[in-house]
């Protein structure tokens, strides 16, 4: 009964987070005493083949590589991945099928699942074996509840990692290189019924949220746009950017390239000041990096002071002009 | 063509969540609802998708009896009617029980279109929509930030359409997709802005037709495979330092912490 790591990549380019998974898949066949494989899927017909991504991946400690190519494959449909991968699934016939929590995976995972009679366990925060059982740690309500979960039925069992949840740099390496197998499937075009545009972006990316050193963000505790000057002089009153959660850009308060989370950009400054934010995991993911994390907020149960070093709790529209004047005293001193 | 909204009714968003007495579920009893805003806005995608194109929006739910109340106001902004499938235990169901169920009333429909939200502001598992079109034999797409219908679309044979739908990616990367109809669409929060229901809409809204159902009038059974065993806080990763005090004493004490202990400043 084994472990089915199943990758993820764009033109040739991994998703980072395939990184993650895969650490999270060697260390969960280790715990099952299990072997682990690693699939990744394209299409050899594109400039961007395959071949090349298999031998990377054999370089890791996996008992096997899975090359599925098919032309359908070439440019992702929620239809052609499905079908592809229930006939990988149901060859390789593993215990535990992992994913990378992406958005691709969102799209076609719980459809991969469904298809096969099977529940898709999204989202994991961690993943530990009790008793020869899986046990899945996944959050609930915005993040202010943890939830300890086991998925009844047979195998197999789907589940995909939310990012950050294992290391990359925790993969282990292998010895000799693995051997790589094609899987051979059948995929009809006929069987798609998507027909996906060429990938384009909007903003120019003049906002790089990632390089600032310091970054003051709002989040719905902001209550108003005339609110946003309040944490506009913060932020130059530090020396910092900018930013903000998802609902604050989806007002348009805000661009979107200001955006920090899941949907937006990941980032890790020196000092990531929260206001008004409450720590749901989609904006979490997008900072948690930071070297200092302090947050302002109204709720003391707020999941953002799980992982704040600082943490006040008022009322942000007092607290925030006293700490714009507060720096711009202790700057001086 | 029809429009099929699916929404769900989740704790209100500055809820205080509580375990309840045996650890393995919330206290609802004290909690206030409402509706889910990312299905909201699938609410007002359809909404206005019926406005430019004509057809009509049902408005369907999953839930305790509660969730009456988050259908009445989607009648309220307009939609035509509702179907409710009753049941207290929809709570804590998983995605594919209560995907189901969903399957099981809109087999009875026409479907040109299915919204729904794509994700759940309490479960957040982002997955009913996509099970939902997987069950009912449909094509989908996630995560759509614009649907662009032609002129005509909801007059023609559901069966011959198409759409548009602009799909958001990550970092900041979108794509177009066509898609065939019927098909299932997850909308994202932000696509469009939300409307109020206005006090005519409201009185409107008592005399539209709401379909409640039983499971066992659907002739489903609800199995839970995602099986919660402990319910709990979460732990803190860090040991947050609340600093105290009024306004001005707190973020004084945080400039100083800043300046000394992170030394940012």
């Amino acid at each position: 009964m084994s472990v089915l790591v199943v990758t993820e990549q764009q033109a040739g380019k991994w998703h980072k987070m395939s990184w993650e998974a895969l650490a999270a898949g060697q260390q969960i066949a280790a715990a099952l005493s299990a072997e682990v494989s690693v699939a990744v899927l394209g299409s050899n017909r594109t400039a961007s083949g395959i071949d090349a991504l298999a031998q990377e991946l054999a370089g890791n400690q996996v008992s096997r590589v899975l090359t599925v190519e098919h032309e359908l494959l070439g440019r992702y449909t929620p239809d052609g991945y499905s079908s592809a991968l229930r006939q990988v699934v149901e060859k390789v016939a593993p215990r535990l099928v992992l994913f990378p929590h992406t958005y691709q995976v969102r799209d076609f995972g719980p459809k991969l699942a469904t298809s096969m009679g099977r529940p898709f366990l999204s989202d994991a925060i961690a993943v530990r074996v009790e008793e020869g059982e899986l046990v899945f740690v996944r959050q609930l309500f915005q993040g202010k509840m943890n939830a300890d979960v086991s998925l009844a039925g047979d195998p197999p069992y789907f589940a995909s990692i939310q990012s950050g949840a294992f290391r990359p740099d925790s993969l282990k390496k292998a010895e000799t290189a693995a051997g790589i197998e094609n899987v051979a499937v059948s995929v009809e075009a006929g069987e798609i019924r998507t027909k996906p545009g060429e990938w384009f972006r909007e903003s120019k990316g003049e906002v790089d949220l990632t390089s600032a050193e310091i970054i003051v963000s709002v989040g719905r505790g902001i209550k108003d746009p005339e609110n946003i000057p309040l944490a506009e002089e913060l932020a130059k009153a530090l020396g910092g950017e900018i930013a903000a959660s998802r609902p604050i850009c989806d007002n348009g308060w805000l661009p979107l390239e200001r955006q920090v989370g899941s949907s937006g950009q990941s980032v890790s400054p020196k000092l990531y000041l929260a206001l008004g934010i409450s720590g749901a995991i989609q904006h979490v993911v997008g900072m948690k990096g930071s070297k200092t994390i302090a947050a302002i907020n109204q709720d003391a149960s707020a999941p953002i002071f799980e992982i704040a070093d600082y943490g006040i709790v008022g009322n942000l529209f007092e607290v925030v002009p006293a700490l714009t004047e507060a720096v711009k005293r202790a700057k001086e001193e | 063509m029809n429009i099929f909204v699916c929404l769900k009714q989740v704790p209100a968003r500055d809820s205080v969540i509580r375990l309840d007495e045996a650890g393995s579920w919330i206290e609802e009893s004290d909690l206030s609802h409402e509706m889910n805003e990312p299905d909201a806005f699938a609410l007002e995608e359809g909404l206005r998708l019926k406005e430019k194109h004509g057809g009509e929006v049902v408005a369907v739910s999953a839930g305790p009896a509660r969730a009456g109340s988050a259908i009445r106001e989607a009648l309220a902004k307009g939609a035509d009617r509702g179907i409710l499938i009753e049941d207290d235990r929809f709570s804590a169901a998983d995605t594919l029980a209560t995907a189901r169920a969903l399957a099981a009333a809109l087999q009875k429909e026409s479907c040109g279109l299915i919204l729904t939200g794509l994700q759940s502001d309490d479960a957040g598992f982002g997955q009913t929509g996509v099970i939902l079109a997987e069950l009912l034999g449909l094509p989908h797409a996630t995560i759509i930030m614009e649907v662009n219908a032609q002129e005509g679309i909801m007059e023609v044979n559901a069966q011959e359409g198409a759409i548009s739908v602009k799909r958001e990616l990550e970092a900041g990367w979108f794509q177009n997709v066509e898609i065939t109809l019927p098909a299932l669409l997850t909308i994202q929060s932000g696509i469009n802005k939300l409307r109020y229901a206005t006090l005519m809409g409201i009185k409107r809204a008592k005399n539209k037709p709401l379909q409640r159902y039983s499971l066992d009038e659907l002739g489903v059974e609800l199995t839970t495979s995602q099986v919660i065993r402990r319910l709990y806080k979460p732990q803190k990763t860090k040991e947050t330092q609340f600093l105290e005090g009024s306004p001005q004493e707190a973020a004084a004490k945080l400039a100083e912490k800043l300046k000394f202990e992170a030394r940012v400043l």
